[in-house]
């Protein structure tokens, strides 16, 4: 319970909003992936986020950092696509291309670059604070 | 002599480690400002105060002594001066998160301001005393 503490909140906010936007590197990228390592068609991957409290403080009174609690695939329907002439086309003539949505995977970049700012900040408060109590009665 | 220069700064001391417990409390909430059902915490820096300093005894924790496996642990926790509470959200998001980015980041400017002038105050609280003694 210190400023110290601080480091370890933001900290662990930084590398969660980090993976989030990881996560939705990946997706953007495979956006057009037909097939993955398992043969099938690229599913979204989205990150749960969960607060992390360290243990030792009182019930209901638990502050802490957050952390990503799993990652799971986005189990909506794939996208259809007429391509006969596509290898991977099926008897119909059609492809399953990937559920990523480009337009939700950006915004979610542009959140997940806003809260990592956001958390840069807190920590570089912190560190103006920590330095100046260094300075105390000089 | 000593324990009276203690009791001078005891005000300005305790303010700075309540200034720096609501610190952590809006770094916190600036963390989880993305996840899901987080409801953003903070607590009255006047209560936490007059709680402190007021004349409420704050007695040490005590725990029971277990002398056998299939006792009860039983502990007494006497309550800390800073009671958390909940945040009235003007906007929640669909996820149940009520944490309001803008909200907690003037709360936090606001609190670093008071962080630094209680450090101020105390530094020229030590450099008087200092000076005095040197006299």
């Amino acid at each position: 319970m210190s400023l110290l503490s601080i480091f370890d909140i933001a900290g662990s906010a930084l590398s969660a909003q980090s993976q989030r936007m990881n996560v939705s590197a990946s997706n953007l990228a495979n956006a057009d992936s037909v097939v993955g390592p398992d043969g099938e068609p690229y599913r979204a991957r989205q990150v749960v986020f969960q607060v992390n409290p360290p243990a030792g403080q009182a019930l209901g009174q638990e502050i802490g950092g957050v952390r990503v609690a799993g990652v799971v695939q986005d189990q909506s329907p794939l996208k259809q696509v007429y391509d006969p002439t596509h290898p991977m086309a099926n008897e119909q003539g059609y492809i399953f291309m990937p559920n990523v949505d480009p337009v939700a995977e950006t915004v979610n970049m542009i959140a997940a670059s806003r809260s990592y700012q956001a958390n840069v900040e807190v920590l570089n408060t912190a560190k103006q604070l920590m330095a100046k109590t260094l300075t105390l009665g000089q | 002599m000593l324990d009276r220069l203690s009791e001078d700064f005891r005000f300005l001391q305790q303010s700075l480690s309540l200034r720096a417990q609501r610190q952590e409390v809006l770094s916190s909430n600036v963390a989880n400002a993305d996840t899901p059902n987080y409801k953003a915490r903070d607590f009255d820096f006047k209560t936490a105060m007059d709680n402190a300093l007021g004349e409420r005894l704050r007695l040490p924790d005590t725990a029971l002594s277990l002398t056998s496996a299939r006792h009860i642990p039983g502990k007494a926790v006497s309550p800390s001066p800073v009671e958390l509470q909940y945040r009235l959200p003007y906007q929640p998001s669909l996820d149940g998160n009520t944490v309001d980015m803008d909200a907690e980041r003037v709360r936090f400017a606001d609190n670093t301001m008071h962080y630094q002038s209680s450090l101020q105050l105390l530094s020229n609280r030590i450099r008087t005393m200092l000076s005095a003694i040197q006299e």
